[in-house]
């Protein structure tokens, strides 16, 4: 008994898939298109299957999600997820040319700059409020040393959720605000929330669940905000945190102003008790999907366009000025009303402040051409160029 | 049912000499089934109560059982392929409840989980199957359809007869935690037994991944073809992962007898036809099934099973026999009778609506089948459904005239 090794399940469970070759397990990938799938070769599914990071996340975990989900028809999806910092390391062979695909050619030597300095934006506090009828801010953020959703066991959640709670109760000011739990919320909370588009719902998309994201839900998951409703946390949802600033109208400026001042304070909070954000100068910070590195973040208005929407340029002039279009319900919807969700179409390789800019000059220029098509006049000399 | 070890060493089977002194293959399980149930140990970063599940809004059989010094003791251990209590109890912490059965709420990863997990997984089993104590009790395995009585139904009523259970191939893991290459392996060993079955069972197989559109539309106008499983009780399980890799339908080319690969089960094995031949279908199910068993022991395989257990299948509730054996029948008058489900329940029948379980009947029509699946043999239940069948029928007719009908008295359990 005292001679015997002692290992532990994981290792079984490796020791199992290894009784078989690297080709009895490779995937069928024939029918996919997500950028794991462009990447994982049978050699290189052989040369990773038999690692793992320290907490047990193995390559099959990493891509489980690209192997149930071939393709979706509009948008090419990644295919994998960390389930904690090291896999971005122990599966670099993997997830470097899946980040260079993804992000436009961010090569694995690059580095990536974070400014969360409002002042460094110019501008950004006009948007035309005829046309702009929301501006959002969102990130997220991981709690270094714990798993990520995909991976993280009851306990870690609970963990970070109760540490969460605690960080946020210490936001004071207009940030400071309060935390509704999903599981405990009453039938009141709950519809508040509803109305004011703030409760997320147990994801429902495949590619989430089939990571396994949501399980025990809705254990460890809430919703913080403060008492003026325009700084929102997300706990344990895709992330451990998404942090949203957000409010209507067109004043950008003060919206992303809200956003750093958040961010870096409660990251101070952290600090004091400990712990630290998953961060890195190569990938920035590190969260669950790797189209979300870098700064993680998403700056977008709600702008009426139905004009230039209908141009034939249109599209062009988006990816000219590096701006993705939604509809107004998000990711895979569609614009009601010509009623856009325009927001930055990058997250890693450019900083924070860079990339609002690109949504403030973006918006600005998309607005300008409206009121030009309105008057019945071209737009051909205000082409811009490919930023 | 035990092969003798010199045949396991003999077979043709590509795996190697590791497996046969640390897997589950029937020799290298029975030598070393005295430390099967003390499992592997589980590397942990919290304690068991910072872990235990939030089971306060739970309703299915799990949530019953599972109390915090049972969890404490059992996430410490994994069965010897690294399935462990969290991965076997995650689908009862995802679903709460269903509204109108309360669900089993746990899967087993692989053969040794009913053995590692035991302390949850036995009192289970009792509640879902009407007071079974896997550790008192023996399970009867019955396939002798000779000795069936009266099993041709009028067919004025019955419409169609069915008999379905599912088979595991021991020494791969379960559905829920199977890699890959053991569901091909699965795949591989069923499709090439089943292509030595003759005569009245002769057929072919379709695998997901490779049917043509032709083959597809015909599939599913017979009403063979399954989907991708879309219900959270199964994909929490894991065992649609990696679909439709290895999955596939086999049938005969009479349409009878049909089987399918890798779905909730590593084989659900499917004997039907229409009209009221119930003993025919239930014939022909036996001797397929022992035709199946008999080609994968050429090759050196066998089926899970075990005395206490009978056939070990994925789900607690279709251990023992797996079997459901069904009819889809006319009862009009009977169906709106208000003594229906005690008569039903006294019978040991249930009833679900003609697309299967959780749908409704439509135009009075019911499939009505057998309830029990641990403790009874497969004769006994065959039997069951066919005396309550023609109960039911008799009860149709003598409201069709104006008279009055009776609820018999239940019949016992665990004969």
């Amino acid at each position: 008994h005292s001679n015997h090794i002692q290992k532990s399940s994981r290792s079984y469970q490796m020791h199992l898939k290894l009784k078989y070759t690297a080709e009895q397990e490779y995937p069928d990938l024939s029918q996919h298109n997500n950028h794991m799938a462009k990447v994982l070769t049978s050699e290189m599914y052989a040369n990773l299957r038999d690692k793992e990071t320290s907490s047990g996340f193995t390559l099959d975990d990493v891509i489980q999600t690209g192997v149930d989900n071939p393709g979706h028809p509009f948008i090419m999806t990644v295919g994998c997820v960390a389930g904690d910092e090291e896999t971005y390391e122990v599966f670099k062979d993997l997830m470097d040319p899946v980040i260079e695909d993804r992000h436009g050619g961010y090569k694995p030597t690059d580095k990536h700059k974070t400014d969360l300095n409002p002042d460094n934006l110019q501008g950004g506090d006009d948007l035309d409020p005829n046309y702009v009828l929301s501006s959002r801010v969102r990130t997220g953020r991981s709690i270094r040393g714990f798993c990520l959703p995909p991976h993280c066991s009851r306990g870690e959640r609970r963990t970070i959720e109760n540490l969460s709670i605690e960080t946020l109760a210490s936001l004071e000011g207009d940030l400071k605000g309060k935390y509704y739990a999903l599981k405990n919320m009453t039938e009141e909370e709950q519809q508040q929330l509803i109305d004011d588009h703030f409760l997320f719902d147990k994801p429902v998309s495949p590619l989430l669940l089939a990571s396994g994201m949501a399980r025990d839900w809705p254990d460890g998951r809430g919703i913080w905000h403060n008492d003026s409703k325009t700084f929102l946390v997300w706990v344990n949802e895709e992330d451990h945190l998404r942090v949203i600033s957000m409010q209507k109208g067109g004043n950008m400026r003060e919206v992303f102003t809200r956003f750093c001042t958040g961010l870096t304070k409660i990251e101070e909070l952290f600090k004091e008790r400990g712990h630290e954000f998953m961060w890195n100068e190569h990938l920035g910070y590190i969260l669950t999907c790797p189209s979300n590195l870098g700064t993680g973040l998403r700056a977008g208005v709600h702008v009426k366009l139905p004009n230039v929407s209908k141009h034939e340029k249109f599209s062009e002039i988006l990816k000219r000025l590096r701006l993705q279009k939604r509809g107004t319900g998000g990711v895979d919807t569609a614009a009601v009303g010509g009623v856009f969700d325009i927001s930055n179409a990058d997250r890693l390789g450019f900083s924070e402040v860079e990339l609002v800019q690109m949504v403030v000059d973006g918006v600005n220029l998309l607005v300008e051409m409206e009121k030009r098509l309105e008057a019945g006049e071209s737009i051909d000399d205000m082409m811009p160029e490919q930023k | 049912m035990a092969s003798s070890f010199s045949r396991i060493l003999s077979s043709k089977r590509h795996i190697g000499i590791l497996t046969l002194v640390g897997g589950s293959v029937t020799a290298g399980f029975l030598l070393h089934r005295e430390h099967v149930s003390a499992g592997v140990p589980v590397r942990r970063r919290y304690p068991a109560s910072a872990e235990f599940p939030d089971l306060r809004k739970h309703n299915n059989c799990m949530a019953s059982n599972l109390t915090p010094a049972i969890y404490a003791k059992l996430c410490d251990r994994a069965t010897p392929n690294g399935f462990t209590l969290d991965e076997a109890i995650q689908t009862g912490v995802d679903n709460p409840g269903h509204p109108f059965i309360k669900t089993v709420g746990m899967v087993a990863g692989d053969e040794e989980s009913y053995e590692v997990f035991a302390d949850l997984l036995d009192p289970v089993i009792k509640e879902r199957h009407n007071g079974y104590d896997p550790r008192a009790m023996r399970h009867p395995t019955d396939l002798e359809s000779s000795k069936i009585q009266s099993g041709h139904f009028d067919e004025r009523y019955v419409l169609s007869s069915r008999v379905r259970t599912g088979r595991s191939i021991r020494g791969l893991s379960l559905p829920p935690a199977c890699t890959r290459a053991e569901r091909r392996e699965v795949e591989r060993v069923v499709v090439d037994a089943l292509s030595g079955l003759k005569g009245d069972l002769t057929g072919k197989y379709y695998s997901l991944t490779q049917m043509t559109e032709k083959e597809q539309q015909q599939l599913i106008d017979d009403h063979f073809l399954f989907d991708k499983p879309v219900s959270p009780l199964l994909t929490c399980a894991g065992m649609a992962r990696d679909w439709p890799d290895a999955r596939g339908i086999w049938h005969n080319n009479e349409k009878t007898f049909l089987i399918w690969v890798n779905e909730e089960d590593h084989t659900r094995v499917i004997s039907m036809e229409k009209g009221g031949n119930m003993k025919r279908v239930f014939e022909r199910f036996c001797r397929g099934l022992k035709e199946v068993e008999r080609l994968i022991q050429e090759r050196g395989w066998e089926f899970m099973w075990n005395e206490r257990l009978g056939y070990i299948l994925t789900c607690p509730s279709n251990l023992g026999t797996g079997l459901r054996a069904g009819v889809h029948v006319k009862l009009p008058l009977l169906g709106k009778d208000p003594r229906f489900s005690k008569i039903l329940d006294n019978l040991r029948l249930q009833k679900r609506g003609t697309g299967g379980v959780d749908t409704a009947a439509v135009g009075g029509v019911f499939d009505i089948s057998n309830l029990d699946r641990l403790g009874q043999s497969e004769v006994q239940l065959v039997q069951t459904v066919i005396d309550g069948v023609n109960y039911l029928i008799e009860c149709e007719k003598r409201l069709e005239k104006g008279q009055d009908i009776k609820v018999p008295a239940p019949i016992k359990l665990f004969k």
